[in-house]
Parts: structure tokens; sequence; C-alpha cells
């Protein structure tokens, strides 16, 4: 059993066709990269599977259950989390009180009121734990306003991982930093997921990150995923050459 | 900017701070007389309203121009109480005011939190209207323009220990209802700390800066804005029962939305970005406000200008600014 | 019947005042997304202003009919004089606060309503002022059995005038589509050359002649008294959430609303007559936040 699939799923935005009847099933354990020119679909159809956007019609299962018509919060309880491209953190929060925040969240502690956050023992170990594991230890008392902008984007993919989620979609957690970080932030994600076992599908345009770190790639063009593997026009189109054996690789 | 939420509070520090505090508190009216004992009194009931107000706006990121309703509701319950059920305790008064403040918070509560930004302010305050049309309309039961009295001698403290009949009632009322109300606020000063620290005042926190990720770390969002509205309201609640022995009549003005700007003028006078700020802000503005009225004729010409002066030059209030200071003579 | 076109033309007369009042603030909204909690006092500061005026040119005993021309043509001062204040106001207390959260300029608005609610007191003092020598001189007019006022439906022919000439204003000359274009976005605005700074502070000069024309107009019916603006501003509130907050055709059946429900309320439910309204804006504002003609 597929741990995600989506079913026919729709959403369109007038005139657009943002995701247009998608099949995709998503394997346990899977390092998935999600690519495809800009206005394919890729942030939406993520949007779409957080219940950041309705679904207009359509199936989305998860481990085999009907999770269409959940709210946000009941999906991210379910198992499924996810960063953002432009960074959506809480900015006047600690660095360490963005992730806490994700750790009482997932283990249901949101409602207490009558017990000091920081006397949590538990909660603050495992907070540090993500901060360093994410290199943000040293930037544990400081404000998320007043991190680095390569510092925020990892913050948001700590936020997401301090769930524990069983899949994670992140949507280019490595837009808008220099190229030099890049390839930092991408071990960092890459360490942590698959540390921890966690299945993840990520957006991304740097062809040379999605080679060095997916088990699969899923190419979405005018809003239908393709499995890429012997479309050589996909192929061409995103690499310039015909060569689908690279894709293979991984097998 | 924010203090709200740096590294973890250190509680012996607190204590270090506030054990002084208190003790200096506990012997203050030995010191500053009966008018200015009472002045104290009137600073820590507001004190506490903008406190409750402060749970809103500081920490959830919602304005309420409303909160004169919840003030307002604590305050009517006590003079029905007083006047019609002829209760004497203050505890069960107390009780009543603000079971009665939460009753309402929580009705009208679950209406604003479906909004934010200025829907919300604007929803909060024409519910608030909906009880001053009510008790400035139904004078039989209200009394109309002219209130309700509750009269002190009608009042006891701590279970019927404490009366004020006889000879030098109001000077014993006065200095009794000081440390009567000093505890009460102290309380409600730890629970309210204890709250804007605990996960579920981290969450709020989260709210106010970013809704969107807030529901997708899994915090249920508007159900915690309704949450964080009721323990508000009921906290303005309970400080306008605090209020009403002392000022000895409660009218409409209390349930009027000027009275709402008043309790955010307060908060934001202090600095509504930190925990300490409410506090300061309403004593100050509570001196403020009597020594402008009985300076002057134009106090609301005074007052009026200290607010637009505060929110041009000193947006971070009074321990916000304080703060600043201490931070720039430190690294200089 | 008669006392039913009375109560009629009550409402209308009463519409019309309050849609002055409301039309600025939602126009001010509407244009600059501000939420000016002095506008009522603005409109009470138009009344005194007004009445003052026609007062001191006129003294109080003058009569006949060209005093009478006179004093109608002496009135607008008020609405002139407030958007004097409009336009000195927005670009010295609000314009610094554009860049931050919204709560800032509730609150300076918020301040300024008690700064000018001590200068009426100081400026006029606590006495109520009235331009009733107008409504005295214009006499009535029969209906069926029953005298009605004259002035009272200038009042709704200027009411009317004012609805028209305003939707003329936004909606077909060159101004409105700029005024319009500003209001949609701000950014795109600028980009394109126009002067936002200046629509914004004619913007705001607008609203508040609006608010002072309301006060204007209402003076010789009724005593500027301290206190009205308060009063007002809170149903001006009522009308633009019933009506939509930015939208002009939702301030006039706003209005209208407003008006009808509180003749009928203080004819039949007079105790709950001012909660109804809240009641209704609570529920418009809940059902249909943005009004029954506001825009998403």
């Amino acid at each position: 059993m597929a741990l995600l699939q989506t079913i026919e799923l729709k959403r369109y935005f007038g005139e657009t066709r943002a995701v247009d009847h998608v099949n995709l099933s998503i394997e346990e354990g899977e390092f998935i990269s999600l690519v495809g020119p800009n206005g394919a679909g890729k942030t939406s159809l993520i949007n779409v599977i957080s219940a950041l956007l309705e679904v207009e019609s359509g199936q989305i299962l998860f481990r085999g259950e009907d999770i269409t018509r959940t709210t946000r919060t009941e999906r991210v309880r379910a198992g499924i989390a996810r960063s953002f491209q432009l960074v959506n953190v809480f900015d006047d929060l600690t660095t360490f009180d963005n992730v806490a925040l994700a750790i009482f969240s997932r283990e249901g502690k949101t409602t207490h009121l009558a017990k000091l956050a920081h006397l949590d023992h538990a909660v603050t170990e495992e907070a540090d734990t993500v901060l360093s594991q994410f290199g943000l230890a040293a930037k544990r008392n400081d404000n998320a306003r007043d991190l680095s902008q390569g510092e925020r984007k990892l913050l948001d993919v700590a936020l997401a991982y301090a769930l524990k989620p069983k899949l994670l979609f992140l949507d280019e957690p490595t837009s808008g930093v220099s190229t030099r970080d890049k390839g930092q932030i991408m071990d960092t994600i890459a360490s942590v997921v698959r540390g921890e076992g966690i299945t993840a599908v990520i957006v991304e345009h740097d062809m040379d990150v999605v080679f060095k770190y997916s088990d699969r790639i899923v190419v979405m063009a005018q809003g239908t995923p393709d499995e890429i593997r012997n479309n050589e026009q996909v192929a061409m189109t995103l690499l310039g050459s015909a060569d689908t054996s690279a894709f293979a690789r991984k097998d | 900017m924010s203090q709200i939420s740096r590294s973890a509070p250190s509680i012996p520090m607190l204590l270090a701070i506030g054990i002084p505090i208190i003790i200096a508190l506990g012997f203050l009216p030995r010191f500053i007389g009966l008018y200015q004992t009472e002045l104290l009194i009137y600073g820590f009931t507001f004190a506490i309203a903008a406190l409750g107000f402060n749970l809103l706006l500081g920490y959830t990121g919602l304005l309420s121009f409303g909160h004169s309703a919840y003030f307002g509701m604590g305050a009517y319950t006590v003079a029905f109480i007083v006047r019609d059920l002829h209760v004497q305790s203050m505890e069960l008064c107390i009780l009543g005011g603000v079971l009665a403040s939460l009753v309402i918070s929580a009705i009208f509560g679950y209406v604003c939190v479906r909004h934010t930004r200025i829907f919300f302010s604007i929803l909060a305050l024409a519910l608030s209207q909906v009880l001053w049309s009510l008790a400035f309309k139904f004078f039989w039961i209200t009394g109309g323009t002219d209130g309700i009295r509750v009269p002190r001698n009608r009042i006891t403290l701590v279970g019927g220990l404490f009366d004020f009949t006889g000879s030098g009632a109001y000077q014993r009322f006065v200095y009794s209802y000081y440390y009567y109300v000093l505890v009460i606020f102290l309380i409600a000063v730890v629970i309210m700390w204890i709250i804007v620290h605990s996960p579920f005042g981290k969450a709020l926190q989260a709210i106010r800066d970013n809704e969107v990720r807030a529901g997708f770390v899994g915090v249920p969002v508007q159900r915690f804005r309704w949450l964080a509205f009721v323990i508000s309201g009921t906290f303005t609640g309970l400080a306008g029962a605090l209020w009403v022995p002392l000022n000895g009549l409660t009218t409409p003005d209390i349930l009027y939305w000027p009275f709402s700007g008043e309790i955010v003028f307060m908060t934001v006078l202090g600095g509504f970005r930190n925990f300490a700020g409410p506090i300061i802000g309403a004593i100050s503005f509570n001196y403020l406000k009597v020594y402008a009225v009985a300076g002057s004729q134009y106090w609301q010409l005074v007052l009026g200008s200290v607010l637009v002066v505060l929110v041009m030059l000193m947006p971070t209030g009074i321990v916000g600014t304080l703060g600043r200071i201490a931070r720039m003579l430190r690294r200089g | 019947m008669d006392t039913l076109i009375i109560q009629t033309l009550n409402s209308i007369f009463y519409a019309a005042v309050l849609f002055l009042i409301a039309a600025g603030l939602s126009l001010i909204y509407g244009v600059m997304r501000i939420v000016n909690l002095a506008h009522g006092t603005f409109y009470a500061l138009g009344a005194f202003v007004s009445a003052w005026a026609v007062g001191a040119v006129f003294g109080a005993s003058s009569t006949g009919g060209l005093a009478l021309i006179g004093q109608l043509l002496i009135l607008p001062i008020g609405a002139l004089a407030i958007a004097a204040v409009g336009a000195v106001i927005e670009p010295t207390l609000l314009r610094p606060l554009y860049g931050r959260p919204e709560e800032y300029i509730l609150l300076v608005t918020f301040g300024l309503l008690m700064i000018l609610d001590d200068v009426m007191k100081l400026v006029f003092g606590g006495t109520p002022l009235s331009a009733g020598s107008i409504m005295d001189g214009m006499g009535s007019i029969r209906i069926g059995g029953l005298l009605y006022p004259a002035y009272n439906l200038i009042v709704i022919a200027i009411g009317i005038i004012s609805a028209v000439g305003l939707w003329a204003f936004i909606y077909r000359s060159r101004f409105g589509v700029i005024l319009r274009a500003t209001s949609q976005d701000r950014r795109m605005a600028s980009a394109l050359g126009i002067n936002v700074g200046r629509i914004y502070v004619q913007a705001f000069a607008i609203g508040c002649f609006m608010a002072g024309l309301g006060g204007a107009v209402v003076v010789p019916a009724q005593a500027a008294v301290l206190g009205m603006g308060v009063d007002a501003l809170i149903l001006a509130f009522v009308v633009i959430v019933i009506g939509g907050l930015g939208s002009l055709e939702g301030a006039l059946v706003g209005a209208l609303i407003v008006s009808f429900v509180r003749t009928a309320g203080i004819q039949f439910f007079p105790e709950i007559e001012l909660a109804v309204l809240y009641l209704i804006a609570a529920v418009v504002l809940l059902i249909r936040p943005t009004g029954l003609f506001g825009r998403a």
C-alpha cells in the first residue's frame, strides 16, 4: 500500500489548471523530487495535499484512509508536514521556541496552560537536539526574525521535521540562498530526513541537487505528473540531453 | 523589539526582583496616606484589566475595542448581587462577577474570533455596545445613567471577617481593601505569567506571528483564539468586580466604548510587547488621568496628546522604552 | 397615514445625515484602510463651527428672506473647516505611521478624538450651540393635518445630491479613477506615476468634509452638543458594517436601513432600539464580513 495516493486530484484557478487530475503514488521511505517548469503546479499540488487549498474534486488517500475532507490540523496530526518556499516561521519567537512549539503540538501539549513551557525537560532536550541537527544551536535564543536567510530556510524545515511526520513536503528548501549554502542546507536536510526514515517530497529547480539526493524524480508538466523514465522529450526540455539512463541509477 | 519570548525566564531572578517589590507594596500605605492608597487600588484593578486585555493584543495579536463589556459585566453583576440578592460577602460577589464575564466573553468571543484585524476590533466593539445600550435603556433594572450604588457598608471581606460599618468605616475599608486587592492582583499576575509562559501561551504567540504556519504545526488556531478571548475577558471581568466597591457606583460609562479605548491606552502606555507593560501602563494611566482631571478642565486634551505623542515617538511604551535605554547604557 | 409619512420623512432625514458621515468614514477606509475613530468628532466639530459661524455673522435676532439665504450660504463653512483640519492631520499625524501595524493609527485617531473633544469645549464652551434660526426662518409645510419643517426637506435634498455627486465623482471623474486605482493597489498606483501621498491627503480631506457637512446640515435642526460625535461614530460604524466597509452604495443602503430600524425601534421597541442595531451589525459582519455591498 502506498503511503500517499492521489486519485484524479483536481484544483483549478479559473482558467489555470493548477492541479489537473493528478494521480501520484508515494511509497514509504522514498525521497522524491518534484520537478517541472514554473507554473506547472508543484506548489499547488503540495498546497492541496497539505490542506492550504481546498480540493475541487478527486481523492487523497493517506495510509489507505481518505483524508480529502479533513482539516489542516487533522492532516498534521495524521503525519503530513510541510515547509514553505517563502520562509514561514514565527518571527517574534526564539529559534528554540519555534521548534519547541512544534514538539509541544505533536505531543498534544499545547492545551497545557498551567505548566511552564521551559520546565518541560523532555521537550527542551528534544528541541535542542533538533536545533543542533540543523546547525541552529548557536542561534537558540535569537528571534527567528534575526536569523540569516539560510538559517531561516533551515528553521522552516526544522519546524516541519520536529513534528516527526511520516510524510514531509519540502517546497524549494534552498531557494533564495547562495549556491555555497545550498549544498550545506541540502546535506543537513537529507541526513536528518534519511536518518529518521521520513518519506520526503522535495520541490527543487537545481538539477544537481535533484540528482544528488533523490530516489525518484517526478515531473509535473501542464499540471499532470508523469514518470520521467523513458520520456525523452521531457528529459530534453529539463536537462538539455535525451539521456534518460541517468534517472535509473538509483533503482 | 520583542522581549516576550527571549531565553527561558529565570524564576529565582524573578523572585529576587518580585519579593522586594511585594514587601514594599505591603508597607506602602503606611507612608502614602489614605488618598494615595485609594489611587493605588484603582491602579491595581485597572492593571488586572489591562493584563487580561494584553493576552489578546500582545500575545495573540487581536486588538479588542470592546473590553469595556467584560469590565462592565463584572461590575454590574457585583452590583446586582449586592442590591438584589443582599449578599454581603465580597468573595461571592467576585465569583458571580467572574462567572458572568466568563459566560459573556465565551459568547462574544465565539463570534469575534471568526475574524481578525480590524474586523475583529469592530465586531468586539459592536457587541460591547449591545451591553452598553441595554444598561443605558433598561433603567428600571440598571438605574440607567444614574447607575447602581454599591455602598461599602453592605460589603464584607474574607467571609465576613472584615465589615465596614460604624465610625472610621471609610478609612478601614480603604486600608483593608488595599491588601485584599493587592493579594488578588498578585495571584492574577502569577496566573497570567504562567499562562503566557506555558505551551499554550507559546501557541498563542505563534498564532500572533503567523497564523497560517501555526495551523501547519497543528495548532487549532480559532479554538485557541477563543480560549485566549475567554481568559482575557474573565480577567477584565475580575477587574470590574473589584472596582465596584471602591468606586461605590457603577454607571453605563464603563460599558461605553471610550472606556474600551482607555484599556487599550493603558496597555500601549506601558508597552504591549512586554509582560509588565500593561501593569505599569494601567497604574501610570490611572495617575495620569486622576491628576489631569484634577488639574485641568481639559484633561481629555492632556490624555489625548499623551497618547498621540506616545504612539508617534514611543511605540514600545514605558517598559519597552526603558528596556531600550537600559540596553543602550549597557552597550555604551 | 399622516404620521406614517412624517415618520418616513424623519427616517430619510436621519438617513441623509448618517449617510454623509458614514460615506466619509467609508471613503477613508476604502482608499487608505484607515479606521478613523475621530470621524464622529469631526462631525460634531462641523456642527459647532457652522452653528458658531451662523451665529457670529448674523446674530440671534436677524430675520427675513435675505438673512435666511445668507445663513444657508454660511452653513457649509463647518464642512470646509473640517476638510482643512483633515488636510493638516493626514500628513502630520497619520502618514508617519503607514509602515507600522494598523493598531497604531487606530490609537492615534483615538487620541485625536480626545483632543478634539476638549478643543471644542475650549473654543465653543460647554453649552449647546444651534443654528435654529434657519429652521425657524424656513417655516413648515403641511402634510395632511400635520406640520413638517421645510428645512428637513432641504437636508434630504442635500443627502441625495451628495450621494449622486459622490457617485459621479468616484465613478465618472478622472480623479475617481485614480482614487479607485490607489485603493486597489497602492504600490501599483505609485508605480504608474500616481502621487499616492497627494491622493491620500485629498481622500482624507474629502472624507472629513463629508463628516463636517453632516454636522453642518444637522445643526439647524439639532443643537450641537459635546458627546454627539462619539454616539454618531458608532452609528456610522453600524452603517458601513452593514453596507460593507469602503462601499459607497453600502453606506447609502446602510444609512437607510439603520434610520428606518431606528425610527421603528423608537416607536415599537424603544428599550432595545440601539441593541438591535448593534446586533444587526454583528450578524452582518459574521455572515457576510464584506457587508451587503463590499468587495471580497
